[in-house]
Order: structure tokens, then sequence, then C-alpha cells
């Protein structure tokens, strides 16, 4: 069994540490700082920590301030509230003036579990990616979030980080590099390609172990970048194995999927299907239950391969 | 304490700011004259007398900041840079239009000197408080000032941050509200009315001011007042005259967002003159 770490976790630790680095950092929470794990930052560094109370608005647009007056400031909550509360203040007061303001939201997708379906972002991805210019991170592991939050603060813009809320397994060696909007390829096919976001990227590798037991070889992207998307290795990833699986814990509308079948669309046009939350919202259970009952599993990402495999032999 | 003469200066200067806002509504055929009229003589007294700025360095890192919190009045804060020498009097002329630098609402990223993108309502008092925090921990003296609308202090997002700004004792930030009593739909007392004033911002932890928003001599002597007020932020509540200046336009709910016609256009600037 694998090492597991929250990629929340990896968060409220490497932020600490970045605050010893860079005097700029300074983080705003909303009344959550002990989910979010912004708390290991606040108690390091008392005076650039600021919690906002339960006023995600006020936190954004304060965020904003922070930014236009040289700070790198790092916004956390819950995925909900950030995107959905605050929307018009990350539009307006952030994005639309490219303010270097960092959102690292966190309890995003099903398995933020027994809260339920008001506090599942299920839709996060969609709306920031909608967004003009904002970039969207998705990272899959501990490693991974670490070297992605520290990839953020030397980007000078606005960034959305989507973190999860239980320990999901390190995929990653401690020293692995990551650059926003380049995938990992951590595994070569020539069959299909699985394109993998977030906690799914561990299940996506499960899955490729069983494919290629019986014989069908895939190949498997990280995409931790959604936005800006690594076009090069989708490009390639549609060429040279002529069909996408793609796999989020989000809704097939709007996200990694969504992204992923619009690029290759205009490019080099290949069948894609999309696992993930079918245009409904989740509910109350242990996240491994809610990853079962919604379609978020090895077997689903096996079958959808062997769909694709059915598809394009009858040439559908 | 500023002398006649200046007094003079600045009331004229501000009715020259009233002419170019009746000039770039005019000829963009589109803007907001009211809510711009009721508030040139407070941002003139902020950018010609009051604020630590230089039109040179408009990056300057400890210049005062101001925010027009209510964005749909930037023909106000346009007239007044330009006046300023942040750029030419003649981009005026280029307001709302295509590849302009003076969009519809303030866009920090294309006109120097404008400190924050606005335009939806309610949200410049958490940016300011953003900045003024920033001071803080920067230990620069730099003020920062920040223009609500009456109306927009309907929003949500105005409280929280107006217990933000006295919980983190914020006394180098100022605020003002535009206090000319209309919204679009009508009387702000009709509408939604946000009142009583200024017992709200002193139970929200401020210390608050009222003067009449005309009158250059209060206007003056309160600002350096309020920065005289330690471990607090400051509220003025500035009662103005929506459309002030242009006779038709004044106390009008329907300018606050209509352009004159030809006619009207000439009796405005004869008004002003
Ligand atoms: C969030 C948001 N909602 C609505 C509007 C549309 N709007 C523009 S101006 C205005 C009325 C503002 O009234 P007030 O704050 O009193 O401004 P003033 O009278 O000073 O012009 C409204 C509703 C907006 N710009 N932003
Ligand atoms: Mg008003």
């Amino acid at each position: 069994m694998a090492e597991k770490m929250a990629t929340r976790d990896a968060y409220g630790d490497i932020l600490a540490q970045l605050g010893e680095e860079n005097e700029k950092i300074v983080v705003l929470d909303a009344d959550l700082s002990k989910s979010t794990k912004t708390v290991v930052f606040a108690k390091k560094f008392p005076h650039r920590f600021f919690n906002m109370g339960i006023a995600e608005g006020d936190m954004l647009g304060t965020a904003a301030g922070l930014a236009a007056a040289g700070k790198i400031p790092f916004a956390s909550t819950f995925a909900v509230f950030a995107t959905g509360r605050a929307f018009d203040q990350i539009r307006n007061s952030i994005a639309y003036p490219r303010l270097n303001v960092k959102i690292a939201a966190t309890h995003a997708g099903l398995t933020v579990g027994e809260d339920g379906g008001s506090h599942q972002a299920v839709e996060d991805i969609a709306i920031m990616r909608a967004i003009p210019g904002m970039v969207v991170i998705v990272p899959a592991d501990g490693v991974s979030t670490k070297a992605l939050v520290t990839a953020a603060v030397n980007y000078q813009g606005p960034v959305y980080i989507r973190l999860g809320r239980p320990a999901v397994p390190l995929l990653y060696k401690e020293d692995e590099e990551f650059v926003i909007g380049k995938a990992k390829e951590l595994r070569d096919g020539k069959d299909f390609t699985i394109v993998a976001a977030g906690i799914m990227v561990a299940k996506a590798l499960e899955a490729a172990e069983i494919l290629a037991a019986e014989g069908i070889r895939t190949r498997v992207l990280d995409m931790h970048t959604i936005k800006p998307l690594d076009e090069e290795a989708l490009e390639r990833a549609a060429r040279e194995t002529g069909g996408i699986v793609t796999v989020e814990e989000h809704s097939v509308i709007g996200g990694l999927g969504s992204a992923v079948a619009e690029f290759v669309a205009e490019t080099h046009p290949v069948p894609v299907i999309r696992v993930g939350i079918q245009d409904v919202f989740g509910e109350s259970g242990k996240p491994d239950e809610l990853l079962e009952k919604y379609g978020l599993t090895v077997e689903k990402i096996v079958e959808a391969v062997k769909r694709l495999k059915n598809n394009t032999a009858a040439g559908l | 304490m500023v002398d006649q003469e200046r007094l003079e200066f600045l009331r004229q200067k501000a009715q020259l700011v009233r002419k170019h806002i009746v000039q770039m509504v005019t000829e963009a055929n589109s803007g907001h004259p009211g809510g711009s009229l009721s508030a040139a003589d407070l941002l003139t007294a902020l950018y010609f007398q009051v604020m630590r700025i230089n039109p040179e360095k408009p990056d300057w890192p400890e210049r005062d900041r101001f925010i027009l919190s209510k964005g749909h009045a930037s023909p106000v804060l346009y007239a007044v840079l330009a006046e300023r020498g942040y750029f030419p009097v003649e981009e005026l002329s280029t307001f709302r239009k295509i590849n302009s630098r003076l969009q519809g609402h303030p866009d920090m990223k294309k006109l120097p000197g404008v400190e924050m993108s606005t335009g939806s309502l309610g949200q410049g008092l958490s940016v300011a408080n953003g900045m003024a925090l920033a001071g803080k921990l920067d230990n620069l003296d730099y003020r920062v000032y920040v223009l609500l609308g009456d109306g927009e202090i309907e929003e949500g997002q105005v409280w929280e941050a107006a217990m933000t700004s006295a919980h983190y004792k914020l006394d180098n930030l100022i605020a003002v509200v535009d206090y000319n009593g209309l919204q679009i739909d009508g009387p702000v007392s009709e509408v939604m009315n946000p009142g009583p004033l200024q017992e709200k911002w002193r139970a929200f932890g401020w210390h608050v001011f009222t003067i009449d928003g005309h009158d250059f001599k209060e206007i003056l002597a309160t600002l350096e007042a309020a920065r005289e007020i330690k471990g607090k932020p400051v509220m003025i509540i500035a009662n103005t005259i929506k459309g002030k200046g242009v006779s038709f336009m004044e106390n009008k709910v329907e300018w606050h967002g209509t352009v004159p016609s030809k006619e009207q256009f000439e009796q405005a600037i004869s008004d002003l003159s």
C-alpha cells in the first residue's frame, strides 16, 4: 500500500514552508483554516495571516487589494464557496484586472463525503475554466501539490488550485518536477490514452494495469493543469493512440473531459469518452461509497476504455 | 487650512471637471452623468489637494491610492486624472469608444492612475482593505481612499468589508459615501433604504463624519481631521446632489445614465460656465 496524504495537507505544509522563503506571501481564510490547512501558515506567520470571517466575497476582494499592493495572497476556503459565493469577486476584482491572487480551494468533489451535496463542488473547474486568463490546477497527490503550489507562487497572475479532503496515495517521488501546463505521462501505451486529473489519476493507473493484463496498452496522462491544457501532449495522444478516456472527480460538463473533447475535436478528432459525474449533485456518504455510487471507479475506467475499443473496432 | 485663492482654484477646477463629464457622456452617447457630477468636488479635493501622488510615477509604492468603487462614475475619475496630468486631456474624447484606454468602467490594466478595475458594485471597499493591510505590513504610510455610492452600499459585501476594516483597525483607510439619495430605480430611501448611515457605520466600528460634499472648506477640513483618527477606519458621509451643477439634472433620478441632447448639452455647459 502506497503512502497516503491529502492534497490539502500538502498545501498547508508547503505554504508554511514557502512563507519562510517569500515575504510577499500572505494568506487569507474564511473561518475554515483548520480544514483548509492554512492554519499551519497562520501559526507560523500570524501577522501575514488574515482570518476574514465567514465572508468569502470580502476575502477574495481583500486578496485583490493585497495583490494590487504587491503581495502574493493565497485565499482558501471550500471549493463550493470559493467559486460559488465569490464568483463575481474572482471575475471582476481578480481575473479582469489580472491580479496575482492564488485561490487554493479545498474539499472539492464528492470525496468531501458526509457533509453532502451542499458542500461537494462538482462544477468548480467549469466555472473557473470559463474565466479568461485563469489558470486551473488540479494536483493528483501530495508531491505534485507541493510542486504546483510552488510553481503558482512563481507564476504571475491568477491561479485556481483545486484540492481534496481525503488522504490519497502518493504517486510521485519527492523530487519530481512539475511545470504548469505540462502534463505528466505516467505510463506509455499505443492503444488508447486515459487523461486523468486529481484523485482519479491513481485510479487511472490501476485501470491501465488491469487493461494491460488483457493486452490493451493505454497511455496515462496526469493532466494536472486543466488550463492551459497541454495541447502538445493531447495532440500526440490523439494521433498516436486514436482514442481518449477522460477521468475526473467533477461534472462531465465543463471540466477536464470537456476541455479535452473541445481540443481534440478541433485539432485531431478521435473518440472521447468522459468518465465523471453525470450532471448530478452528490450526497452524504463515505468518500469511497460516493465514488462507487457515482461511477468514479477503476472498473468504470476499464469499462470506458473497452467501450472505446469496441466502438473504434466497429468503426463508430 | 487652504487660503481663499486655493479654494477658488479648486472650485473652478471642479467646474471644469464637470464640463468634461458632460462633454464625454455626450460625445460617447453613453455613460453616467448624475453620479459623476455629484462626486466632482470630492475627487477634485482628493486629487488636487489631499492625496500624495505623482502623475509622473503612477506606480510609486508610497503613493496614496483612490478606488472608485462606484465604477460607473468613471467620467469624473477620468476627467480628474486627465486634468491632473496622468494622460492628455484630449484623450477624454475617446471615452467608451473602441480601442480606448477609457473603458466604460475603469480598467487598471489600461489606464495609468486607475488603482483598481471596478464596475461590479460593492467590491471596492474589500479591495481598499487589502491595500491598507499591505501598507501596514510594509510599513508604508500611504492612505487608501475609496468612494462608494449610497445605492452601492446595499450590497452585502460592503458590510462584510466594513467589519474587516474595523477588525483590522485600518486607520490608513478613508471611505466616502456619495450620499446623493438616488440610485437607478428611484430614491435610495424607497428602493432599499441603507440608512440610518451614521449609526450603522458607527455600530460597525467606524469613526464617522458627515459633511456637505460640495463645500470645499468642509471637505478639506474633514479629510484633514480624518488623518488624525487612530485605531479605526474613517467614513465620511458626504451629502451631495446627484447631477450637481447642471440645472435640469440636479436631483433627477433619470439622469443617472441618460445622455443629454444637443440643446441640453449647451444648457449644461452654460450652467457650468
Ligand atoms: C453588482 C452590480 N449590480 C448592479 C449594477 C448596475 N448599476 C450600476 S449603477 C447602479 C446604481 C448605483 O447607485 P449609487 O450607488 O447610488 O450610485 P450613484 O447614485 O452615485 O450614481 C446600478 C444598480 C452594477 N454596476 N453592479
Ligand atoms: Mg446614489
